[in-house]
């Protein structure tokens, strides 16, 4: 609780101060690379624009993007550089790519798009070198933290019956509340986390989540009921259970 | 009869698989009768709506409206 609650006074993981320059810098030299007709993005079979006119996409729509997609791919790979690495290339696929959009919304749900892709992509190259299976420390912790919601009978006990929320779309609409829940999203343990982020983000289903990181289908589902209860429990504690706050 | 504990496991399950006939039979029965769990059956459908937004969210942040004095 503590933790988190330094998380939300920290307020939202901010573009690191270098991140903006390294943007200005790199993003002209990328888009003459592409317009060269030699781009990178060429390689992952993104489609490729034959021309660039009436293209509406640009470097500054592209560049702010940028923070909220290193966020996205951050918590899921649990590595800077990687994430880094990931989202540059989803950017110059997209950049490469674009031939024009009806509007914002649809090219950041394309951008989002190749996004995954590259995601889930380092997932499986990295996913021989992780193993899922094993059970860290944290993940422990969280199995004893649920088993001491129950009464020995296995029903509720009745201070941690699970409460009403009221109407938790109200929390939606409030930018606190993201900020809790990435805060609850970056306190699961590693591969609890993977898994949960692939079936939730990635919106794998659970055979393809079995397969990429060769788990049985039935150590994927208690790791999605933990990941599951370790953010409704994170989610009352720290936002339903405070009251939500007034601004 | 199932217990509070399993409840859970099977309104997790049921974002990932199809539940059996009496699988489904048997929770709507502890569902009929359980507020605590009721209630958890909620919150696990908000926080599957709550994740899928925080993913097409994630795209679109830099266009809320903060000035984070970056530019």
């Amino acid at each position: 609780m503590t933790d988190i609650a330094h998380a939300v006074r920290a307020g939202p993981d901010s573009c690191p101060a270098w991140a903006i320059p390294f943007a200005f810098v790199m993003m002209p030299a990328l888009s003459a690379t592409m317009r060269s007709g030699r781009g990178m993005a060429q390689r992952w079979g993104e489609p490729v624009a034959e021309e660039q006119e009436g293209v509406i996409i640009d470097d500054g729509l592209l560049r702010a993007l940028r923070p909220g997609l290193i966020r996205f791919a951050r918590l899921q790979l649990r590595d800077d550089a990687l994430a880094e690495d990931v989202v540059q290339d989803a950017l110059m696929s997209a950049m490469a790519g674009a031939k024009g959009f009806a509007g914002r919304a649809a090219l950041n749900t394309w951008v989002l798009a190749i996004l995954r892709n590259k995601i889930a992509d380092a997932i499986r190259l990295r996913s021989r070198s992780i193993n899922v299976s094993a059970l860290a420390p944290e993940e422990e912790s969280l199995d004893q933290a649920f088993e001491a919601l129950f009464k020995p009978n296995a029903h509720w006990s009745p201070q941690s019956r699970p409460r009403d929320w009221g109407d938790p779309e109200d929390a939606l609409q409030r930018d606190q509340f993201w900020i809790v829940f990435e805060a609850c999203l970056e306190h699961l343990p590693e591969n609890t986390a993977r898994v949960f982020m692939m079936r939730e983000f990635l919106e794998f289903d659970t055979a393809e989540i079995c397969k990429e990181l060769a788990i049985s289908s039935g150590n994927c589902h208690v790791i999605l009921h933990r990941a599951r209860n370790a953010l409704r429990g994170c989610l009352e504690e720290n936002w339903f259970d405070q009251g939500a706050p007034a601004c | 009869m199932l217990s509070c504990k399993e409840v859970t496991r099977l309104l997790s399950e049921s974002q990932d698989r199809e539940l059996t006939l009496f699988e489904g039979l048997q929770l709507r029965m502890h569902l009929a009768m359980c507020k605590g769990c009721t209630n958890f059956d909620r919150q696990m459908k908000f926080l599957r709506r709550t994740s899928r937004l925080y993913a097409a969210r994630t795209a679109k942040s830099a266009e809320a409206p903060k000035a984070d004095g970056g530019n």
